[in-house]
C-alpha cells in the first residue's frame, strides 16, 4: 500500500450541493469512511448521507443549563438563609419566588456558553492553520461557492493515485492532493 | 354544496416581492456582500457620517467625564424624581435591542425566511443597544467604579447582594442577556468571518480575519454540531428576551408606587420593547440598504412584514395605556385615578397628548398598504414610532414619581444640560458603533444568503 506521510489526503470540487451529496453516498458505498465534506453553508442531506449521529452539543448544552440553574438557585438560597441571613419583619429566609428571575437567567447563561463553548471544542476549534488551506481553489472556493470532499490518508483504503481517480471519476471539477504539515 | 377541490400548494400565491431578487448565485452574493467590506472604498458619506457620530461620542466622553467628577447632581434628578432620564434611556435602549433578538432567535425558530437578510446588522444593533443601555444604570449608581458591589463576590465585608431585589434581578438580566447577544452574534459571524479571511487580499486582514474565524473551514462535522449550538441558541435566546423586559418592567411594577404597581406591566413592556426595536431596524435598514445598493437583500418584503410587526405590537402596546386607564377607573383607587388625571391634565401632560399621538395614532396609517410599502413614510413612521416610545419611558417615570401618595412628596421634574448631553452622546455612541460594524464586518450574514439562494432556487424548480 501506497502510504506518504507528508500528504492529508486528496480534496475534490464539484460545482453544487446536489453533486456533492451524491459523491459522499458513492464514496461511502465504496467503501470509504474517512472522508469529510466542506460546504459554505450547511446543506440539507449531506450529514445524512456522511452518516454522521447525533452530536452531543444538546447534551453539553443541558449539563450547562442545569448547573447554571441548579447552582444558582442554591447559591441564592445559601446566601439569603445562611451566609447573610436579613430578617425583614420575619419574612421566610427561603423566600425561593424571589429566586426565580436570577434562577432563570443563569440557567440561560450556562445553557448558552456551554453551547457555544462545546460546540467550539468539539470542533477542535479555534485551529488556525489546518493542511486543506493549502490547496489555493479549496481557500478560494470553500468558504464561498464551491463544495468539497475530503478522502483523508488515514482511511485504510487510501491510496493516494487511485482515490484520485476515484473522486475525479464522479464528475469532479477538480481533484488536488492535500499535504500535511 | 360545492365540493372545494383538494389542497394544493402551488395554487397558493406566491408574496408579491421575494426575500432576495431572482438571479443571483453563491459566487454573486458572497461578491457582493463580502465587497461592501472589502474593496468597496470607503465613501465621503461613511467618513462624515462617522466624524459626526464621533463628535458626539466626544460630548458622551466629556459628560461622563463632568458626572464622575461632580456626581449626579449634575443631572435634573433630586427628592422625588430619582430616576429621570437615566432610566428612561436605559429602558429605551434596552427595549430597543429586543427586536434584534427577535429576529434572530424567534423567527428562526419559526422558520421565517425574510429574517435572513436584516438578522446580523439587528443583532449588531442589540449589542450596541445593550452596550448604551448598560452605561445609564452604571452611571446613575453614581459610583459606577463600585458597580461589581451588585455581583456577588466574596468580600472581606461578608456582604452579599439582596437577591430579593428587582434591582439586582436586573443586573443578571442585562448582563445575561449582553452575553447571550454577543455569543449568538459571534456565532453566527464564523462563517463570513472564514469567507472574509478567504477573500482578504492583503496579509493584516488576512491575519485578523483568520484569528476571528478561528480556523472555520466549512467541515461538513463542523457545520452539524453549529447547527445544533445554533438552534439551541435561538431557542434560549426566546425566552431570555422576553425575561430581560419582563425583569426591567418589574424594576416598576414591583415596587408600590402610583401607575407602577399593575400586573400588565410584564406583558406591555416586552411588546414595546419589540415595537420600539422594530422601529430603529427600519430606521438602520431603510438608510442602510439605499447606500450599499443592498434593495436586493432588504426587499420591500422585509421592510413590509416589519411594519406589520410594529403594527401589531403597537396595538398590544395601545392595548396596555388603555387597560392602565380602564384599571385606574375601575378600580376606584383614588391614587391611581389620581394619577390618570395627571396624565391627562397634569404638568407633564404634552407628554402624554404627543405619546399616544406618535404611539397610538400615528401608526394607524399601516394598516394602508401603500403606507408600508412607501420607504420614506416607513423611515418617517419609524422615528415617530422612536419618539414615542422614549415618551412612553418619560411618562411613566416622571409623572408617577412627581405625584406619589402624599401631597407633601409632589414635586416637579426637569433635565438639565448634561442629561441631554449624555442622551445625544449615547446615541452617536450607537450610530458611530453601527458605522464602524457595516466598515469592517458583513452586515448581512453571507452563509445564510447562500442558503436562501439554495432555497429560493429549489422553490423554483
Amino acid at each position: 500500500m501506497e502510504h506518504r506521510s507528508h500528504i492529508y489526503g486528496v480534496v475534490a470540487e464539484f460545482p453544487t450541493e446536489h453533486e456533492l451529496i451524491q459523491a459522499v453516498e458513492k464514496t461511502r458505498e465504496a467503501g470509504y469512511r474517512r472522508i469529510e465534506a466542506y460546504t459554505p453553508f450547511p446543506v440539507e442531506g449531506l450529514y445524512e448521507a456522511l452518516a454522521l449521529k447525533r452530536n452531543n452539543v444538546p447534551l453539553i448544552t443541558l449539563i450547562g443549563g442545569l448547573t447554571g440553574g441548579l447552582g444558582g438557585f442554591f447559591f441564592q438560597l445559601w446566601v439569603s438563609a445562611i451566609a447573610y441571613p436579613v430578617n425583614i419583619g420575619g419574612r421566610p429566609l427561603n423566600s425561593w419566588p424571589a429566586f426565580i428571575p436570577v434562577t432563570f437567567e443563569l440557567t440561560v447563561l450556562g445553557a448558552a456558553l456551554s453551547a457555544v463553548f462545546g460546540m467550539l471544542a468539539l470542533n477542535g476549534l479555534p485551529r488556525p492553520h489546518h493542511p486543506l488551506f493549502n490547496v489555493n481553489r479549496f481557500v478560494r472556493h470553500a468558504t464561498s461557492d464551491r463544495f468539497f470532499l475530503c478522502i483523508e490518508a488515514r482511511d485504510p483504503k487510501f491510496n493516494l493515485s487511485e482515490s484520485a481517480r476515484f473522486l475525479k471519476g464522479l464528475n469532479a471539477v477538480h481533484v488536488d492532493e492535500v499535504e500535511d504539515d | 354544496m360545492s365540493t372545494r377541490p383538494p389542497y394544493n400548494s402551488a395554487d397558493v400565491q406566491p408574496p408579491v416581492s421575494p426575500v432576495i431578487e431572482p438571479g443571483y448565485t453563491y459566487a454573486s452574493v458572497t461578491d457582493k456582500i463580502s465587497g461592501i467590506v472589502l474593496t468597496r472604498p470607503t465613501s465621503l458619506g461613511w467618513v462624515a457620517g462617522f466624524a459626526l457620530t464621533f463628535t458626539l461620542v466626544m460630548v458622551l466622553t466629556v459628560s461622563v467625564a463632568w458626572l464622575l467628577a461632580k456626581g449626579v447632581g449634575i443631572w435634573g434628578i433630586n427628592v422625588p424624581v430619582g430616576w429621570g432620564f437615566a432610566i428612561v434611556n436605559f429602558v429605551w435602549w434596552i427595549g430597543i435591542g429586543h427586536a434584534g433578538t427577535l429576529i434572530s432567535a424567534i423567527l428562526f425558530l419559526l422558520n421565517q425566511q425574510w429574517r435572513t437578510s436584516i438578522n446580523r446588522f439587528a443583532e449588531a444593533m442589540t449589542l450596541f443597544a445593550v452596550a448604551n443601555a448598560g452605561l445609564f444604570p452604571l452611571l446613575h449608581t453614581g459610583r459606577p467604579w463600585m458597580a461589581y458591589y451588585m455581583f456577588p463576590y466574596p468580600s472581606t465585608m461578608y456582604l452579599w447582594p439582596q437577591f430579593r431585589s428587582p434591582l439586582i434581578w436586573d443586573v443578571f438580566a442585562v448582563s445575561t442577556y449582553g452575553t447571550v447577544s454577543l455569543l449568538f452574534w459571534f456565532v453566527g459571524l464564523i462563517p463570513d468571518l472564514a469567507t472574509l479571511r478567504d477573500r482578504a487580499v492583503k496579509k493584516p486582514i488576512q491575519i485578523v480575519y483568520g484569528m476571528l474565524a478561528m480556523g472555520w473551514r466549512g467541515s461538513a462535522r463542523h457545520w452539524h454540531r453549529y447547527q445544533s449550538a445554533y438552534l439551541l441558541l435561538a431557542g434560549l435566546a426566546t425566552p431570555l428576551v422576553l425575561s430581560v423586559h419582563t425583569v426591567v418592567s418589574f424594576d416598576f411594577a414591583i415596587a408600590i408606587v402610583p401607575g407602577w404597581h399593575t400586573t400588565i406591566f410584564p406583558p406591555y413592556f416586552v411588546a414595546g420593547a419589540i415595537y420600539s426595536g422594530f422601529a430603529m431596524v427600519l430606521t438602520i435598514a431603510i438608510p442602510l440598504r439605499k447606500a450599499y445598493d443592498l434593495e436586493d437583500f432588504i426587499t420591500m418584503r422585509h421592510l413590509e412584514n416589519m411594519a406589520k410587526v410594529m403594527l401589531a405590537t403597537g396595538l398590544i402596546v395601545a392595548y396596555g395605556y388603555f387597560y392602565e386607564y380602564f384599571m385606574s377607573i375601575y378600580s376606584g383607587q383614588k391614587f391611581d385615578l389620581y394619577l390618570t388625571k395627571m396624565r391627562f391634565h397634569g404638568p407633564y401632560s404634552h407628554f402624554y397628548y404627543a405619546l399616544i399621538l406618535c404611539n397610538i395614532l400615528t401608526p394607524q396609517l399601516l394598516w394602508i398598504r401603500r403606507v408600508r410599502t412607501n420607504v420614506l413614510a416607513l423611515f418617517v413612521m419609524s422615528l415617530i414610532i422612536n419618539i414615542g416610545m422614549w415618551l412612553e419611558r418619560f411618562v411613566i417615570v416622571v409623572i408617577s414619581l412627581t405625584r406619589d401618595f402624599m401631597p407633601s412628596a409632589w414635586g416637579r421634574y426637569s433635565a438639565t444640560f448634561w442629561d441631554y448631553a449624555t442622551f445625544a452622546g449615547t446615541l452617536g455612541f450607537f450610530t458611530m458603533l453601527l458605522f464602524l460594524f457595516v466598515r469592517v464586518l458583513p452586515a448581512i450574514s453571507i452563509a445564510e444568503m447562500r442558503e436562501l439562494v439554495a432555497e429560493t432556487s429549489e422553490d423554483q424548480k
